[in-house]
């Protein structure tokens, strides 16, 4: 059973779901990262993989994205890191990223890393479900890991259905119009999208990302969905290298607990 | 196989093409792809369309025979004027299509990259004309260099936008506008300026610059009585002029095509722009095309000396013509782009833009008869290179 499969056997709310730029803030951080986020509670780690040209992401993602290149991060070694850390990892793993480098690494290749890796799913943003259909779904199902699609408000409720529908693990509803990081949006227009979201993707679990920054829209999301996914406030909290896991624990327990300052937003 | 230029319903110009975009900009797209072709086929559109670029453009613009230039060569040259459009190349012309089409679609506000700036100038001055708000993302780089275009937008009441990340030029300036657009979906209508981006953008475009081989064919049958060139030449950025440029002719096969590329320094130096040479398959921008990238797949940072040609990647049709063999691609250095731009303006007394010296620096090299008709689209003019131009030609 796919691992994303059986945490929602486990846990059906709540569900708090992580970003890291693989090679950010350092080249060899994500071991340290992953192992820190896991012992911090979180349930799913996704591992962005860094891209010269982001265009769905803000500012603080590209940043990253930025620095895990300069830092020397690519494709192989990112590999090569989950390899080395793959029997003490507890949660499942989604990698996120743009089609490009995919492409250029090979798609079969990529998804055979990527299961050996022992890595779940895969979100790639810029792959079409017609194109994923066509040309790449067998491959996907060979490997054993599941393609989870983005919705968005103006995604219309037939193709809320269909994208549900080629979608394994959980279906991933942006919870803003924009990019990542971007503002929070008017909070019962949000409500009222996530739940028809949940409705259209039947029996598959729904985790809502994009403006999930704190305790406040954590909790708020997690009304109505099974769980939510933070990306960039997370970044933006990671501090230096020599205090990192420190601050990942600060960061997870503050979106977790209500604390003083977590209706402090940033 | 469909036959070139027209795209598949999909946008597939052979392998190249379609529209790999986010979700997040699904809405946007779709609602431009399922309009369209039916405003550009619509007979009020056709009308204003036509008439604003007779009255404002100021086309059809000339077809002009460089007979100094040509002795020079040993064939006949013919240029076609795109450097006296209003604003000063041929960008005009898919921003009044774009802006009308805009309109149509019920948009209060526009949004546009630009490189070397002539299609921001172009996108203010529709902007102006429709009063419609206008935002202009731009690279920090190009700013620097591109300076009086950057005047020109703001005097015609355009925000520009600076882009700071990745190399701050072109490419960044359309991952902005991009960004923006994800943000504005419901009044924004993002104008690109060439053929690339997502289905329907290469289309589109093409379409709208299609009036420059149109006007070609025309002129040259009523100035030589020759229906056809023996050959078209072009730069090749995005590739917008190109594809205006030879659209007409795609189907006569007859007539050779040149696309003209920037080697920057050199193809084989590491500050290139040469995409058809030094590029692979990929994705850029929303469009499967050829693409300058490294080993694992990063887009990497392209060097002209022309703004404009400092693209990594090409249109799809571009990337299908050179793959089919329809279209020949060429590369001129900064140095030879220089060099061409000069005799132009000695023998001719026409100062090309630097993009367009390009497409000049290529002619010496075209394996073609004496006595051959060629027609070399003069995209735009130099005005905006002024001071390169004086830094390494003037004494």
């Amino acid at each position: 059973m796919n691992t994303i499969d059986k945490l929602f056997t486990k846990k059906s709310q709540q569900v708090l779901a992580v970003y890291i730029t693989a090679g950010y803030p350092a080249l060899h951080s994500l071991p340290d990262v992953i192992d820190a986020l896991q012992d911090a509670g979180v349930d799913l780690i996704e591992v962005g993989m860094p891209f010269s040209d982001p265009m769905a992401d803000g500012e603080v993602i590209q940043q990253s994205s930025g620095v895990a290149l300069k830092n020397g991060m690519n494709m192989r070694l990112m590999f090569e890191q989950l390899q080395e850390i793959k029997s003490s990892v507890r949660v499942p793993l989604v990698l996120m990223g743009y089609l490009n480098p995919v492409l250029s690494f090979g798609m079969e290749n990529f998804l055979r890393s990527a299961a050996s890796a022992g890595v779940s799913g895969i979100i790639l943003p810029d792959l079409p479900p017609e194109v994923y259909e066509a040309e790449y779904r067998p491959f996907f199902e060979q490997y054993g890991l599941h393609k989870i699609f983005l919705v968005t408000p103006s995604t219309s409720d037939e193709r809320i259905v269909y994208l549900a529908s080629l979608s394994g693990g959980f279906l991933y509803a942006v919870a803003e119009a924009g990019v990542t990081g971007a503002q929070t949006a008017h909070s019962e227009k949000r409500t009222a999208y996530l739940k028809r979201v949940r409705k259209l993707a039947g029996n598959l679990p729904v985790l809502a990302g994009f403006g999930i920054h704190n305790y406040h829209t954590f909790s708020a999301v997690c009304e109505v969905t099974h769980g939510a996914i933070t990306g960039s406030a997370f970044i933006r909290a990671l501090a230096h290298e020599s205090e990192l896991r420190g601050s990942v624990n600060d960061f997870i327990q503050r979106l977790k607990y209500q604390t003083d300052d977590s209706t402090v937003a940033k | 196989m469909q036959t070139l230029p027209q795209p598949t319903e999909n946008g597939y110009y052979g392998k190249f093409g379609g529209a790999f975009i986010p979700e997040l900009l699904r809405a946007n797209v779709e609602e431009l792809r399922r309009n369209y072709l039916a405003i550009l086929n619509d007979q009020s559109f056709c009308r204003e369309f036509d008439e604003l670029l007779r009255d404002y453009v100021g086309r059809p613009t000339p077809l002009y025979e460089a007979r100094r230039l040509s002795a020079l060569l040993g064939f006949r040259v013919f240029l076609k004027r795109e450097d006296l459009c209003h604003t000063g190349a041929h960008k005009i012309n898919n921003a009044v299509g774009q802006i009308l089409l805009a309109k149509r679609l019920g948009k209060t506000r526009i949004i546009a990259e630009t490189g070397a700036g002539q299609h921001g100038v172009a996108t203010a001055t529709v902007c102006a004309l429709a009063g419609l708000e206008c935002v202009v993302y731009m690279g920090a780089t190009d700013i620097e260099r591109q300076a009086p275009n950057v005047g020109r937008m703001k005097l015609l009441g355009a925000k520009v936008v600076p882009v700071h990340s990745g190399s701050a030029t072109l490419k960044d300036a359309t991952n902005e506008a991009i960004r923006d657009w994800i943000a504005h979906a419901a009044d924004t209508h993002y104008i690109i300026g060439s053929v690339v981006g997502p289905h329907p953008y290469p289309d589109l475009v093409a379409r709208l610059q299609s009036v420059i081989s149109r006007e070609i064919r025309t002129q040259l049958k009523a100035q030589t009585g020759q229906a056809l060139p023996d050959a078209v030449v072009a730069c090749v950025g995005g590739g917008s002029n190109a594809a205006g440029a030879f659209y007409h002719f795609l189907d006569e096969p007859t007539v050779k095509l040149f696309a003209v590329e920037a080697a920057g320094e050199g193809i084989h130096t590491s500050r290139s722009a040469a995409t058809t040479v030094l590029g692979s398959p990929g994705v850029i921008h929303g469009s499967y095309t050829l693409l300058m990238q490294d080993e694992y797949g990063q887009i990497t940072e392209p060097h002209s000396i022309s703004a404009g040609l400092d693209y990594p990647g090409i249109g799809p049709l571009h990337a299908a013509l050179s793959a089919n063999g329809r279209a020949t691609f060429l590369a001129a250095t900064d140095e030879e782009a220089l060099q061409a731009a000069s005799l132009l303006m000695h023998t001719e007394g026409i100062i090309p833009a630097l993009e367009t010296a390009h497409a000049l620096a290529a002619l010496h090299r075209l394996p073609l008869p004496a006595q051959a008709t060629v027609v070399l689209n003069l995209s735009g003019r130099g005005d905006k290179d002024l001071s390169t131009y004086l830094t390494h030609l003037a004494q």
